[in-house]
C-alpha cells in the first residue's frame, strides 16, 4: 500500500468516489456548527463589536488560500518528477479554488476593515501580498487555459508554479520591507503566550478552519474527478475520429 | 555564445522597431505623467523614483515577446536547441542581448527623464545604479515568461499577466533604492537585495526557461 497507487486514475476514481460524500458531509457539519456557533453563540468583542465574527470566514479562507498554493506546488513537483497525470490534474483543479479563497479573504477583510480601520483597503504588507497571490493564481489559470495540448500545459504550469512560489515568497518579504503593517499579527498560534485569543472565539474558529480544510478537499476531489472524466471523454472522441 | 550574442544584437539593430520603441515608450511615460499629475515640482519629485521604475519596467515588457518569438517562427530556435551550446546558455545570451538593447539604454537615458520629473539631486546616482543593477533581472525574468508563452498564438497579453507579478520584488527594491537615495538616506539594504535578486535570477532562471522552451518545442 503506497500513496502512488492513487496515481492510477481508476484507483483514484474509486477511492475518491467513496471519500467524496464523507468529506462533503464533514464540510457541511464543520462549517454548519462552526459558523452558527461563531456567529450566534460567541460574545461581541469589547472593542470590535460584532464585526469580529467576520474572522470565522476570513481566517480559514486566508489560511487555505496559501495552503492551496502549497498543495499545487507539491502536486506540480510530483508531475514533473514522476509524471502522474492525476497529480497534474489535481493542481489544475485546485487553482480556481485557491483563487476563490484568496478573493474571499480579501473581500471579508475589506468588509471588516471599513468599520474598523476606516478604509476598505490599505497598502499593508499582508493585504498587498494577498493581492499579489491572487495575480499569481490568475496567471497560472490563464496559462492552463491558453495551452491546448494537455501535457504541454501541465509541464508549463508546473514550471510556472515552482518559479512563482519562489517569487511569491520573495514578494512577501519585499512587501514587508516596503511598508509597515496595519494588519494585526496572527493570534492563532499564540496559545499559552501573552495576549492570546479568547477560548470563546478560539474553539469555533478551529471548527471553521477544519470546515474550510474539508471544503477545499471536497472541491478539489470533485474538480479532479471532473477533469479526469473530461480527459477520458476527449480520449474517446479522438478515438472515434480515428476509427 | 559570442556569435549568438552578436547575431541577436545585429538583428535588434537592423530589423528596427524593437530597439527604439522601448526607449520612446519610456520617454512618453515621463512626459505623460506630469501632464496627468500636474506640473507641481514637489509632487513630481516625490513620485519620480516610482514612475521612472514603473516606466522602465513597462518599456522592458514591451519587447519581451520578441526574445524567442521570431526565432521560434523561422525555426532557428530548434537549431539552437540541438546546437552544442546548452539551451540554458542560449537563453542567458538572449536575455543578455535583450538587456543590451533595452535595459542598458533605459539606464543611460534615465537621468534626463529624472530631470523632467524634478528628481532630487541626490537621486540621480542611485537611479542609474539601481536601474543598472535591476534591469538585468527584468530581462532574465522576462525571458522566462517569453519561454513559457513562445508556442502560443496570442501570447503577448498572457506574457504580461505572467511576468508582472514576478517583477514585484525587483520593482519594490529598485524604487526603494532611488527613494532612499533621493531623500539622502542610506540605500545599502535595498541595493544589496536588488543585486541578490538579479544574481539569483541570472543563475537559476535560465534553467527554468530552457525547460519551458524544450516543452514548447516538443
Amino acid at each position: 500500500m503506497s500513496i502512488w497507487e492513487y496515481a492510477n486514475p481508476k484507483k483514484f476514481m474509486q477511492t475518491s468516489a467513496w471519500a467524496l460524500p464523507w468529506v462533503t458531509g464533514l464540510t457541511v457539519l464543520c462549517l454548519g456548527v462552526g459558523l452558527v456557533w461563531g456567529f450566534f453563540f460567541t460574545p461581541d468583542d469589547y472593542k470590535q463589536g460584532s464585526t469580529v465574527k467576520i474572522m470565522f470566514l476570513h481566517v480559514p479562507a486566508a489560511m487555505m488560500a496559501i495552503n492551496a498554493w502549497v498543495m499545487m506546488l507539491v502536486t506540480s513537483l510530483i508531475w514533473v518528477i514522476r509524471r502522474h497525470h492525476v497529480s497534474a490534474l489535481a493542481a489544475k483543479a485546485a487553482a480556481p479554488v485557491g483563487l476563490t479563497f484568496t478573493l474571499i479573504a480579501l473581500a471579508t477583510g475589506a468588509l471588516w476593515g471599513q468599520p474598523m480601520w476606516g478604509t476598505w483597503w490599505a497598502w499593508d504588507p499582508r493585504l498587498t501580498s494577498f493581492l499579489i497571490l491572487a495575480l499569481f493564481y490568475l496567471g497560472y489559470i490563464a496559462l492552463w487555459n491558453a495551452v491546448e495540448n494537455p501535457d504541454t500545459a501541465a509541464d508549463l504550469t508546473s514550471v510556472l508554479c515552482v518559479v512563482g512560489s519562489v517569487f511569491a515568497l520573495l514578494s512577501r518579504y519585499a512587501v514587508k520591507f516596503w511598508n509597515q503593517g496595519l494588519h494585526q499579527d496572527s493570534t492563532i498560534l499564540k496559545v499559552g503566550e501573552k495576549d492570546p485569543l479568547d477560548p470563546a472565539f478560539y474553539q469555533p474558529l478551529v471548527v471553521c478552519i477544519f470546515g474550510f480544510i474539508f471544503l477545499f478537499l471536497a472541491l478539489v476531489l470533485l474538480r479532479t474527478r471532473t477533469e479526469i472524466r473530461a480527459r477520458r471523454l476527449s480520449a474517446l472522441v479522438s478515438r472515434e475520429r480515428l476509427a | 555564445m559570442i556569435a549568438l550574442l552578436v547575431r541577436d544584437l545585429r538583428l535588434a539593430f537592423r530589423a528596427g522597431g524593437g530597439f527604439g520603441l522601448g526607449l520612446a515608450f519610456f520617454l512618453l511615460v515621463a512626459v505623460l505623467v506630469p501632464l496627468g499629475v500636474g506640473p507641481e515640482g514637489g509632487t513630481l519629485a516625490t513620485i519620480a523614483p516610482g514612475i521612472l521604475w514603473v516606466g522602465a519596467l513597462l518599456a522592458c515588457l514591451l519587447s519581451l515577446d520578441r526574445i524567442f518569438a521570431l526565432d521560434f517562427e523561422d525555426g532557428s530556435l530548434d537549431l539552437l536547441a540541438t546546437a552544442p551550446l546548452p539551451l540554458e546558455g542560449a537563453v542567458a545570451v538572449k536575455a543578455a542581448a535583450h538587456w543590451l538593447v533595452t535595459g542598458l539604454p533605459l539606464t543611460l537615458v534615465s537621468p534626463v527623464l529624472g530631470l523632467l520629473l524634478f528628481l532630487p539631486a541626490d537621486g540621480y546616482f542611485w537611479l542609474v545604479v539601481s536601474l543598472g543593477l535591476g534591469t538585468p533581472a527584468l530581462s532574465i525574468i522576462g525571458a522566462f515568461g517569453a519561454a513559457l508563452t513562445v508556442g502560443l498564438k496570442r501570447g503577448g497579453l498572457l506574457l504580461s499577466l505572467l511576468v508582472l507579478p514576478l517583477y514585484v520584488p525587483t520593482l519594490i527594491f529598485g524604487a526603494e533604492v532611488v527613494k532612499r537615495g533621493a531623500m539622502g538616506m542610506d540605500p545599502g539594504t535595498p541595493l544589496a537585495l536588488l543585486a541578490a535578486i538579479t544574481a539569483g535570477s541570472a543563475a537559476l532562471l535560465p534553467f527554468a526557461a530552457a525547460a519551458a522552451i524544450r516543452v514548447n518545442l516538443r
